[in-house]
């Protein structure tokens, strides 16, 4: 019965806006691309063959070729899972850092709230994207550090969603049930009010995801990170950019076109889940 | 509470930001790859010349009074030197920073031109197939990354259409640049009273600045729509229905004025975007601004550039952040009234 109104309620609010439901099937495209990806491709993604250099789209190579004589298709494909497991590593870190912080900030009030209240305002007074590259710049530039730096940029999102949401059950009746009936701090907060806070955090990482992705792919735009020949979106629309002047446009707008659709689907889902979960939020 | 002391207190609450900014910029600076002393004594250095520079850069010093003079050396204007370039990074920052700042308000502008209207738009006709397509066309501006769409326009504009210049600056080798009074071009060129010159500048800026404003479109618009449909629903809105007032008067001189009170809230966030994207399209139209700036500091792993660039930045983030908060306690008359 509750699984049968749940489904009602799913089918209700999808209804309204059927782009989600497209977005969930875009989705799952990604996920099958980053998982068998290599054996997909058509192509070596790292073979070169001058002879074949800059030849627009065709039959043998439906998104042409680079000026190496690449397969764009194969590069495009292969990338995916570095693209994704890039923006999901980093906010991996972040949800997990964010939710620690901003869950011992709502639970413990007071002066542990001020100090992580202050950092958490510190990183968000810089334009966060700039902070990135200056992390990027000091810690060294590897995919690592990109993920690490991303991730920074991203806590204060989840953290700020966790300190609200601890915040408003510190007080509520199961959490004092609970301190009753034995359990210390810790073990309210993680195993009695963690959980609870779990929808509105999932929301969040879903909204946040495509804009990791857009931040990741910035940073190896300009050169951090990634390093060629490796096939990554952001990398390869900064390989391609030179060649767009001159009317070779494939080997720019195929990459940049899978970032765009790989973020609009995040964004898309993003929304679609919040509807679902809290429909206050709704906008 | 006067305004001028609201003001006053607004300015000291800023002091802990700032504060914060500085320290995490001084750390930045500590915490470099390996020994700082050894990367700038340079690769022929011995012990003792590591020694003399770890010395003259007080990194021997305890860590407070190391913080210490970093900040008095940034009062005084001492930012350190780039290696690149060789000269004071402050220098080369403000050389640079008008460029920046003329690009990034301009796709402001644009963004909120379009975006103010779309939002309203869609708030009036909730659910409709209007509504859907304003939703469309923001989710897709702000799923698109950055210098992707300004390569796109770049290829469309350029290459295809021929209608906009090379994307190599602001200005090609056929105008000299105007006068600096303000270091923006546009408003220079035409103090100058030269037309040509502003013309080129216009051509030059608008791909750049269009493509700034499609990144910033989505949240100023999705914000314009949340805050419309909240203030439509209220009582004086009814009231004001009630009355016989002229649709036109209700949405626009009371829902409209009032939405756009939380709209300014957000600009903070919309700024912080556009500050970030403002790098990356500084590098696809070649804008000799502070991002293209960092960008090349980076690739050279020219550290005191690259920080001087991320406290630039910060600074003038706290500036803008600490303006628009200003700005909302001189409109809002609630918060007049409150403090």
């Amino acid at each position: 019965m509750a699984a049968a109104s749940t489904f009602t309620h799913a089918r209700y609010v999808l209804g309204e806006n059927p782009l989600t439901v497209v977005a969930f099937a875009m989705f799952f495209v990604l996920v099958l691309l980053a998982a068998f990806g290599p054996w997909i491709a058509p192509y070596d993604p790292l073979a070169s063959d001058t002879a074949i250099k800059l030849m627009a789209p065709s039959a043998e190579h439906w998104f042409g070729t680079d000026h190496l004589g690449r397969d764009v298709l194969s590069r495009v494909i292969v990338a995916t899972r570095l693209d994704l497991m890039i923006a999901l590593s980093a906010v991996a870190l972040a949800f997990f850092g964010g939710s620690v912080l901003g869950s011992l900030a709502g639970y413990y009030g007071g002066w542990t709230d001020r100090v992580i209240g202050r950092v958490i305002d510190t990183v968000m007074a810089f334009p966060l994207f700039v902070l990135a590259m200056g992390i990027v710049a000091v810690l060294g530039n590897s995919v690592e550090n990109i993920v690490y730096a991303t991730a920074v940029i991203n806590l204060p999102f989840y953290a700020r969603v966790a300190r609200a949401e601890i915040g408003v059950r510190r007080e509520s009746g199961f959490a004092a049930a609970a301190k009753v009936a034995g359990n210390g701090n810790i073990g309210v907060l993680a195993r009695h009010l963690y959980p609870n806070i779990l929808p509105a955090m999932m929301v969040q990482l879903s909204l946040n995801m495509g804009w990791a992705i857009l931040n990741a792919a910035g940073l190896s735009f300009i050169g951090l990170g990634v390093r060629p020949p490796t096939p990554e979106w952001g990398i390869m629309v900064a390989e391609g950019a030179q060649f767009i002047v001159s009317g070779e446009w494939w080997l720019a707008v195929f990459p940049g076109v899978s970032l765009m659709i790989a973020v609009f689907c995040f964004n898309m889902m993003g929304d679609g889940l919040r509807d679902l979960i809290d429909p206050r939020r709704r906008t | 509470m006067s305004g001028l002391a609201t003001i006053a207190k607004r300015l000291l609450e800023a002091l802990p930001t700032l504060f914060g900014v500085i320290l995490v910029t001084f750390m930045l600076t500590r915490a470099l790859p390996g020994d700082p002393a050894v990367f700038y004594a340079g690769p022929a250095a011995d012990a003792e010349s590591i020694a003399q520079v770890r010395h003259a850069m007080g990194l021997d010093r305890s860590l407070p009074v190391q913080f210490a003079s970093y900040v008095e050396g940034l009062a005084a204007g001492d930012w350190g030197v780039s290696l690149s370039t060789g000269r004071d990074v402050t220098e080369e920052l403000s050389r640079r920073l008008p460029a920046s700042l003329e690009l990034t308000l301009l796709g402001l502008l644009i963004a909120i031109v379009v975006a103010i209207p779309l939002g309203v738009l869609a708030a009036t006709r909730p659910n409709s197939w209007v509504d859907h397509i304003c939703r469309i066309i923001v989710t897709t501006g702000v799923s698109m990354p950055v210098f992707f769409t300004g390569l796109l326009l770049v290829y469309v504009f350029y290459y295809l259409l021929g209608w906009a210049p090379a994307p190599l600056g602001r200005l090609d080798f056929m105008h000299i640049a105007p006068d600096r009074v303000t270091g923006l071009y546009l408003v220079d060129s035409l103090i100058a009273g030269d037309v040509e010159v502003f013309r080129a500048s216009l051509a030059h800026i608008f791909l750049p600045a269009l493509t700034l404003g499609i990144f910033a479109l989505a949240p100023i618009a999705r914000m314009t729509r949340a805050a419309m449909l909240d203030v439509l629903s209220s009582d004086y809105i009814r009231t004001a229905r009630a009355s016989g007032l002229a649709t036109r008067t209700v949405l626009f001189t009371y829902a409209l004025r009032n939405a756009l009170l939380s709209v300014l809230t957000t600009l903070g966030m919309v700024f912080s975007f556009l500050l970030g994207a403002n790098v990356l399209v500084e590098k696809v139209f070649s804008w000799p601004g502070i991002g293209s700036f960092a960008i090349d500091a980076l690739v050279a792993s020219d550290y005191a550039a690259v920080q001087g660039f991320v406290l630039a930045m910060a600074l003038l983030f706290v500036t803008l952040n600490l303006t628009i908060d200003l700005l909302y306690a001189v409109i809002d008359p609630r918060i007049r009234a409150a403090s």
